[in-house]
């Protein structure tokens, strides 16, 4: 029983950063654009939420410098690809690179410094229940966090006006344009949710993950939440269970390695991946207009004038 | 806003528009173009296909801004900064190409122009108003499922439902039935008994005359008339387009003897789509030399017969035989190779790939011709030829010598598709809704071909809602209902009426199930 809690627990711990940098894609890629500098943004909230936990002591505060970090990342690229319509994969791309760069300078003078891991929820009563306490009543609050934005982002995409406009202007920007909506301020707020998330996702990992910084340490979670987009077929509701899906594949797989199974640990790691490939294909088995990326996703918008 | 004389006497213009120009390129689109609109009217705007009728109105749209010229809007100076502040002051527009969100649903469309509202009560108001005004819409279904006569009613509706005081029409009436026609007119008569006012632009000068009682004729991106249609006749609004005459179709009588081109049997085909319409036991031939055509309302089958004879759909084998050979599994380029044609009636991503230039385009149709590829590479030479050699002889207009498909006016692209696929001179051609947005030129310059090809005995099958053009072509007609064919029968056993009749058939049908 024990190793099934502990098991659960990571399970937890590993999927919540996906969730998170997950759920702020689904936004911007419904709004049109193809962020592919998530892991950059992820890596500099992460940097950057460990430095001013460790100056101030807060994780508070750590946890919010981790967003406005990722949130300034988002501003830059939303600067390249909707200010001067810049091809989005490539400002993706070098969004990356270099956020893997600065993120290495601004964690620099804080290798190697230790603080403890962000406080869990403790519910008198419920957080002591067997099994099911700490799994439920004892997470950290970001845990909750994840899953209330993924209910939130669900409910408004599918229920408000507010999602309909943003769907409108990933579908078709022209036509948005056209019925008087603003595609850049649309995509501009989105970009900048993203980035928020992307950040929120990074300063949890150098948080309560490990928690300490070292460069890198993204180790491509970033891209892991861009095919968990793709996964979900641009549905915040799926990206949960992809989320878990994923992180679930990604622990299980270091357990089954530690029990010595007679299977090599390079197929075990590929488990993941396998997974989308197979549930990606499941997919495109359905009927059009259920799993359609956003018609104008990576197209840059320019209207005539 | 200077607020000076806004509330004057009626016969101030709600529009003024003054020496409007706008410049593509080498290509003057608009030059110094004058046009008065009054409250209370419905103000035709004609000319040819690339006259420069939709750079006008995307103009008073805001969609583009002019390079000069003045808009006075109720006596007051307008600079429009883009669409949100011409909708803003009342200006509403129904685009020629749909301005629709194809994987959202009818409300969700209409929901996107109007302020916000909750959709339940929407759904039930899109549906009351679209039946107030003949023009049926289901609110909850998605775009791409819907047929373009479809399409359009909805974008008339969503228009409506925004109360503008200027509501400007880019050919609304050219994937209509004569019964959602006739039930528009009515609403803009309403419209205008409000006081408010249209702009309509048409190439259909009978409805002008009927609708409109003035008029601004542009050409060539000028002004050259502005005048009373109701006063004139359809011929000589032409000649003020065109500039000269235009030539009736030369029809020759009944033809029709050669052998079988085209044989359909009992084609019986479940639409894929589940608010699709199924082909019922279709059977019909098309001889060599004569041209048959098929009516009815968008949406009783159509698209399904189309797909299923172009081969993008595939049947039974002998349930489509092309010169007696079964074709129903075979895919549509052994179909082409066997010398038919296929022209869908939608121009922008099924006729033709919107980003591609034209002669790019010519490829996506004629890649099984000889000539365009050497030793595995494209020969853009020899498409370049092509394409020139389509756009002299089918007169296509445009800026640039190959422009991207998307950059064309609508009537000029329909022009271009049409042109690439007779070209060659095919045994047989299918073409719906051929001369859909093209202006009375044209449209009578791309019916002589499809005549002209029947006389070398070519066979043509012609889809269309505009009986008027299936009256003028057809040797024979047929009905196409609820995805049932009648028999086709000879153009002169035929009237508008007995056509229109079993046309609507269909919703009679719907209207008493209970009983039947």
């Amino acid at each position: 029983m024990m190793i099934f809690e502990a098991i659960l627990l990571t399970i937890i711990t590993a999927a919540t950063p996906l969730l998170l940098a997950a759920i702020g894609e689904v936004v911007v890629e419904r709004s049109g654009v193809l962020n592919l500098g998530v892991e950059g943004m992820m890596i500099m909230g992460a940097a950057t939420g460990f430095a001013v936990a460790i100056l101030t002591g807060s994780s508070l505060l750590g946890v919010m410098a981790g967003l406005f970090a990722g949130m300034a990342m988002s501003l830059l690229f939303a600067a390249l690809v909707l200010g001067l319509a810049a091809n989005q994969v490539a400002s993706g791309l070098a969004l990356t690179i270099f956020g893997l760069g600065l993120s290495g300078l601004v964690g620099f003078p804080f290798v190697g410094a230790k603080r403890e891991a962000m406080a869990h929820l403790y519910l008198p009563y419920l957080s002591d229940l067997p099994f099911f306490g700490r799994v439920i009543f004892g997470q950290d609050p970001l845990v909750y966090i994840a899953f209330a934005l993924a209910l939130a982002v669900a409910l408004i995409i599918g229920r408000t006006r507010a999602g309909l406009v943003l769907r409108a202007v990933g579908e078709n920007h022209h036509s948005a344009h056209a019925l008087g909506h603003n595609v850049r301020q649309v995509r501009l707020l989105a970009i900048l949710f993203g980035g928020a998330c992307a950040g929120l996702a990074g300063a949890y990992l150098s948080l309560v993950y490990t928690p300490f910084w070292t460069p890198g340490m993204t180790a491509g979670r970033g891209w892991i939440a861009l095919a968990i987009v793709v996964f979900a077929s641009w549905r915040a509701g799926r990206a949960v269970i992809g989320a878990y899906l994923f992180g679930g594949v990604s622990i299980l797989q270091l357990h089954a390695q530690g029990f010595g199974l007679g299977v090599p640990a390079q197929a075990l790691a590929a488990l993941p991946y396998l997974t989308t490939i197979i549930v990606l294909f499941a997919l495109s088995r359905l009927p059009r207009g259920s799993s359609r990326a956003p018609a104008c996703l990576g197209q840059p918008f320019l209207p005539a004038r | 806003m200077t607020g000076v004389g806004t509330q004057d006497s009626g016969d101030q213009p709600l529009l003024a528009a003054s020496a409007i120009s706008k410049r593509y390129g080498s290509l003057l689109a608009n030059d110094a173009i004058d046009l008065a609109i009054r409250p209370g009217e419905i103000h035709a705007l004609l000319g040819e296909n690339g006259a420069g009728k939709s750079t006008l109105v995307k103009i008073l749209y805001g969609l583009i801004a002019p390079d000069s010229g003045q808009i006075i809007w109720q006596g007051a100076p307008l600079v429009l900064s883009g669409p949100a502040e011409a909708r803003h002051h009342g200006i509403a527009m129904v685009f020629q190409h749909f301005s629709l969100f194809d994987t959202l649903s009818v409300v969700e469309n209409v929901a996107l122009a109007l302020p916000p509202e909750p959709v339940a009560a929407l759904s039930e108001r899109v549906y009351r108003v679209s039946r107030e005004y003949g023009l049926d819409l289901e609110p909850g279904r998605e775009v791409w499922r819907l047929s373009v006569g479809e399409r359009q009613r909805i974008e008339i509706v969503r228009c409506l439902m925004q109360n503008p005081k200027l509501l400007i029409l880019d050919e609304p009436t050219s994937v209509l039935s004569p019964t959602e026609t006739s039930g528009l007119f009515r609403t803009l008569e309403a419209i205008r008994g409000e006081g408010r006012s249209v702009l309509y632009i048409s190439h259909k000068l009978e409805e002008v005359r009927v609708l409109c009682r003035s008029a601004t004729v542009l050409r060539h991106g000028r002004k050259v008339a502005s005048c009373d249609p109701s006063r004139e006749s359809a011929a000589s609004l032409a000649r003020m387009m065109v500039g000269e005459d235009i030539h009736d179709v030369q029809v020759k009588p009944h033809r029709g003897d050669g052998a079988e081109r085209l044989g359909v049997r009992q084609l019986n085909l479940a639409s894929p789509d589940p608010h699709g319409t199924s082909l019922v036991d279709v059977s019909f031939s098309v001889r060599a030399g004569e041209i048959v055509g098929i009516a009815g309302v968008a949406g009783n089958g159509q698209d399904e017969l189309f797909s299923a004879l172009s081969g993008e759909v595939s049947s039974l084998p002998e349930t489509v035989c092309i010169d007696g050979q079964a074709v129903g599994a075979k895919g549509i380029v052994a179909r082409r190779e066997l010398g038919a044609a296929f022209i869908p009636e939608e121009r922008l991503g099924h006729g033709a790939a919107p980003g591609f230039t034209l002669s790019e385009n010519v490829l996506v149709s004629q890649h099984g011709k000889q000539g365009f590829v050497r030793r595995g590479v494209l020969d853009r030479a020899a498409l370049r030829d092509c394409l020139a050699a389509i756009r002299q002889r089918f007169d296509v207009r445009a800026g640039e010598i190959d422009p991207p498909a998307r950059a064309l006016s609508g009537g000029n692209l329909q022009k271009f598709i049409v042109g690439r696929d007779i070209m060659g001179a095919p045994r047989l051609v299918i073409v719906a809704q051929p001369t859909w947005g093209v202006d009375a030129g044209a449209a009578a310059f791309l019916r002589q071909s499809l005549v002209d090809l029947a006389e070398q005995s070519g066979a043509v099958l012609v889809i269309s809602q505009d009986l008027d053009e299936l009256f003028e072509l057809s040797d024979r007609i047929a009905v196409l209902s609820r995805g049932r064919l009648s028999p086709a029968l000879p153009r002169g056993q035929q009237t508008r009426e007995s056509i229109g009749l079993m046309m609507g058939e269909a919703m009679r049908e719907v209207a008493h199930a209970p009983h039947a």
